[in-house]
């Protein structure tokens, strides 16, 4: 068979035509969301149920009869743990897709890594993760707690409990390094000392030294925002040095992957954590949203709290998108910015026009038979670390992420 | 008083983990000269073999000791016969053959277990000395290390078996002439070095989340070692380990782990440049 370059070249360009038609004449009648998120590596742990919510949430919203009337149709890219991955899907999303908005992104890192291309390609931006606070942009809106909100109620209840001597354990890069001179400003603030402070790269595994380091310093308390199936081992190696009934031990991150559910219980029994969201809540929205989950997906102990932000992430940005009556970016972000509020799995949560960010609801919690017992709840907290330095009411043109003076 | 014990066990641990990580690198790169890009994720499987047979209802310490070993064995002697044999004194062909199957388990180890984590808790209890609490796995390790070196001190010294294979890695032809099939002996050393490589990966295991891609941590360790101790397989195993394990623990206590990490690869660049061919060349000459 004999193929002339030019004949080849009609018939791609056909092909490739017809290919698209499709796709040109359902978007003009579906909402697009993008998600954008790691379903697979490292972080896949995070990764998976914030798909699944984010699913559950836009299967909700269909049959509810979607938003304005018109479907909500999903563009979901895996980033494969890999931050090289986020820019390139993040210009698929905004170039080719043209999205109505976009959710997702996990670590620090890669919410940076696709930020700009969002604000640039004036695409709405959700970002529904629990992180170290900052971000001022006008283009994102933030679900997810930030360090104060944690922090501030998490580190007196656990010095309380154990003692004032702090030793911090954090991962290094933005959310450790910021979260831990949180940890030491409330720390101070209540009396304590930090004893002493220890970064570690996120592919580090073995803490046999660290531990003994530990018992160097001699703390009432470890408090560790470590992240990453690598810095788990962390927990296990505790346990197995027997130092899990010695000293207290306090994180902004376990369990927010479900790990308490990967430690046996004798290796997480009574660490201290501060969560939005606890699948033992005993409130009427969470146990609908647990029978949801599992009539879509039949077991509900993957649910974590980075998986429900995600589900009142996307029902935040619907109710703007029903108050504003338009999809268009700016007259969803005004409405937005009015206040709007839901009550979703994990209590009531209003979005704080002046910093984009959540007021949500805080509990104290301990982990007990891999599952997380409730032991006190405070109503409605603000990020008071953001407002600190962001005002996107007085500076609406803002495009920083601060880092917060402490 | 009680801090230097610690301190000293944290050390020899450091210098057990090495050896282990290294012993299967040993004897199929430093005796056999088949540079084994795919010894990372051999230990990975062994892991992985561990996990599984504990998951089965297994003992922890049979499937650590017993099934891990012998899964990788005979994962290793499917390769061998398939892939490495051919290429038998061709170092570069080696390598990018072990990297293409490096590729091939990580993928297929994600294919059956899935890229997420996964792990067992360590079967034994820590216990206290003086003020500080001790792993009390660091032990275990510590003393399989030492079995380990003394049992493989005793197959090449001591047995015949030992001296055929030491005899035919250095010249197969004599060993041929003699009688002995270089084939067949290639392929048992090669089955050895791949269950001491399962069998670290097993040990190692309770220890570490283990994820497909697990090996990676483990390779440039387990080829430093390997290649800074030199000619004599384990006077050079145990040496270089030692020396590694010292520096990297010197200073994660003085300074932290992530400068333990550097001051064990700068001490590599130092000690290669002053030794290109190994500790061994220098001292401990003609040990075993």
């Amino acid at each position: 068979m004999s193929l002339k370059r030019r004949e080849f070249l009609g018939g791609t360009a056909a092909l490739t035509t017809a290919a698209l038609m499709p796709t040109i004449a359902k978007a003009s009648d579906s909402i697009l969301l993008g998600s954008i998120l790691d379903t697979s590596g490292n972080f896949d742990a995070y990764g998976k149920p914030m798909d699944q919510a984010m699913k559950l949430a836009l299967a909700e919203i269909n049959a509810g009869g979607g938003l304005l009337g018109r479907e909500v149709e999903v563009k979901a890219y895996d980033t494969q743990s890999d931050m090289a991955l986020y820019s390139q899907y993040a210009n698929q999303l905004t170039r080719q897709d043209k999205v109505d908005v976009v959710h997702g992104g996990i670590l620090s890192a890669s919410r940076e890594a696709i930020r700009q291309t969002m604000r640039r390609s004036e695409t709405l931006y959700f970002y529904n993760v629990q992180y170290e606070g900052g971000v001022c942009d006008r283009n994102i809106f933030v679900t997810g707690v930030t360090p104060t909100q944690q922090v501030e109620v998490l580190v007196p209840y656990a010095m309380q409990k154990s003692g004032p001597k702090v030793h911090i354990l954090a991962a290094d890069y933005n959310y450790g390094q910021i979260t831990a001179r949180w940890i030491q400003k409330f720390v101070e603030d209540n009396g304590g000392e930090v004893v002493a402070t220890d970064f570690f790269p996120l592919d580090v595994s073995d803490f046999g030294s660290t531990i003994t380091k530990i018992q160097q310093t001699a703390p009432d308390l470890v408090v560790a925002p470590l992240v990453g199936g690598a810095h788990l081992s962390f927990f296990r190696q505790w346990a197995a040095a027997g130092m899990k009934d010695k000293i207290a031990l306090a994180s902004t991150t376990m369990g927010v992957g479900n790990e308490h559910k990967v430690l046996t219980p004798e290796e997480g029994n009574g660490i201290m954590v501060a969560y939005n969201y606890s699948q033992e809540l005993d409130t009427p929205e969470n146990k609908a949203f647990k029978e949801k989950w599992e009539a879509a997906y039949g077991d509900t102990s993957a649910i974590h709290e980075l998986a429900v932000s995600t589900y009142q992430g996307i029902l935040l940005w619907a109710e703007g998108v029903k108050k504003a009556g338009t999809t268009d970016r700016m007259p969803v972000i005004e409405a937005l910015e009015t206040g709007v509020s839901i009550t979703g799995p994990a209590g009531n949560i209003a979005i704080d026009p002046q910093t984009h960010h959540a007021t949500l609801d805080v509990h104290i919690m301990e982990i007990e038979d891999q599952g997380m017992k409730v032991v006190e709840t405070l109503n409605q907290v603000a990020p008071v670390d953001t407002q600190a330095v962001c005002n996107l009411q007085e500076n609406p043109d803002d495009n920083t992420q601060y880092e917060i003076e402490i | 008083m009680d801090i230097s014990f610690v301190i000293l066990v944290e050390m020899l641990y450091a210098i057990a983990s090495l050896v282990l990580i290294s012993a299967g690198l040993a004897v199929v790169f430093g005796m056999m000269k088949v540079i084994n890009l795919a010894h990372g994720e051999f230990m990975m499987m062994g892991g992985y073999a561990t996990i599984t047979a504990v998951g089965l209802g297994v003992n922890v310490f049979v499937a650590m000791l017993v099934i891990a070993p012998l899964i990788v064995g005979l994962i290793g002697l499917v390769v061998e016969r398939l892939v490495i044999r051919h290429l038998y004194g061709r170092l570069i062909d080696t390598m990018l053959a072990t990297w293409g199957l490096s590729l091939m388990f990580i993928g297929l180890a994600t294919m059956i277990f899935g890229n997420t984590t996964t792990g067992i808790s360590t079967p034994i209890q820590g216990f206290s000395v003086g003020d500080y609490q001790v792993n009390g796995y660091n032990f275990f390790i510590i003393v399989m290390a030492i079995l380990l070196v003394v049992l493989l001190y005793a197959v090449f010294k001591g047995t015949r078996a030992g001296l055929i294979a030491r005899g035919t890695m250095q010249r197969s032809d004599m060993a041929a002439a003699l009688g002995y099939s270089p084939d067949r002996i290639y392929m048992a050393t090669f089955f050895c070095g791949s269950a001491l490589s399962g069998l670290a990966g097993a040990i190692l295991a309770p220890l570490v989340g283990l994820v497909p891609t697990s090996g990676g941590a483990y390779i440039a360790k387990a080829f430093i070692t390997v290649i800074a101790g030199g000619p004599s397989l384990i006077a050079g195993l145990v040496s270089s380990a030692a020396s590694f394990g010292f520096v990297s623990q010197v200073f994660t206590f003085a300074i932290s782990p992530v400068i333990g990490e550097v001051a064990l690869l700068v001490a590599a660049v130092i000690l290669l440049r002053a030794m290109p061919q190994g500790i061994t060349s220098r001292f401990f000459k003609g040990k075993l």
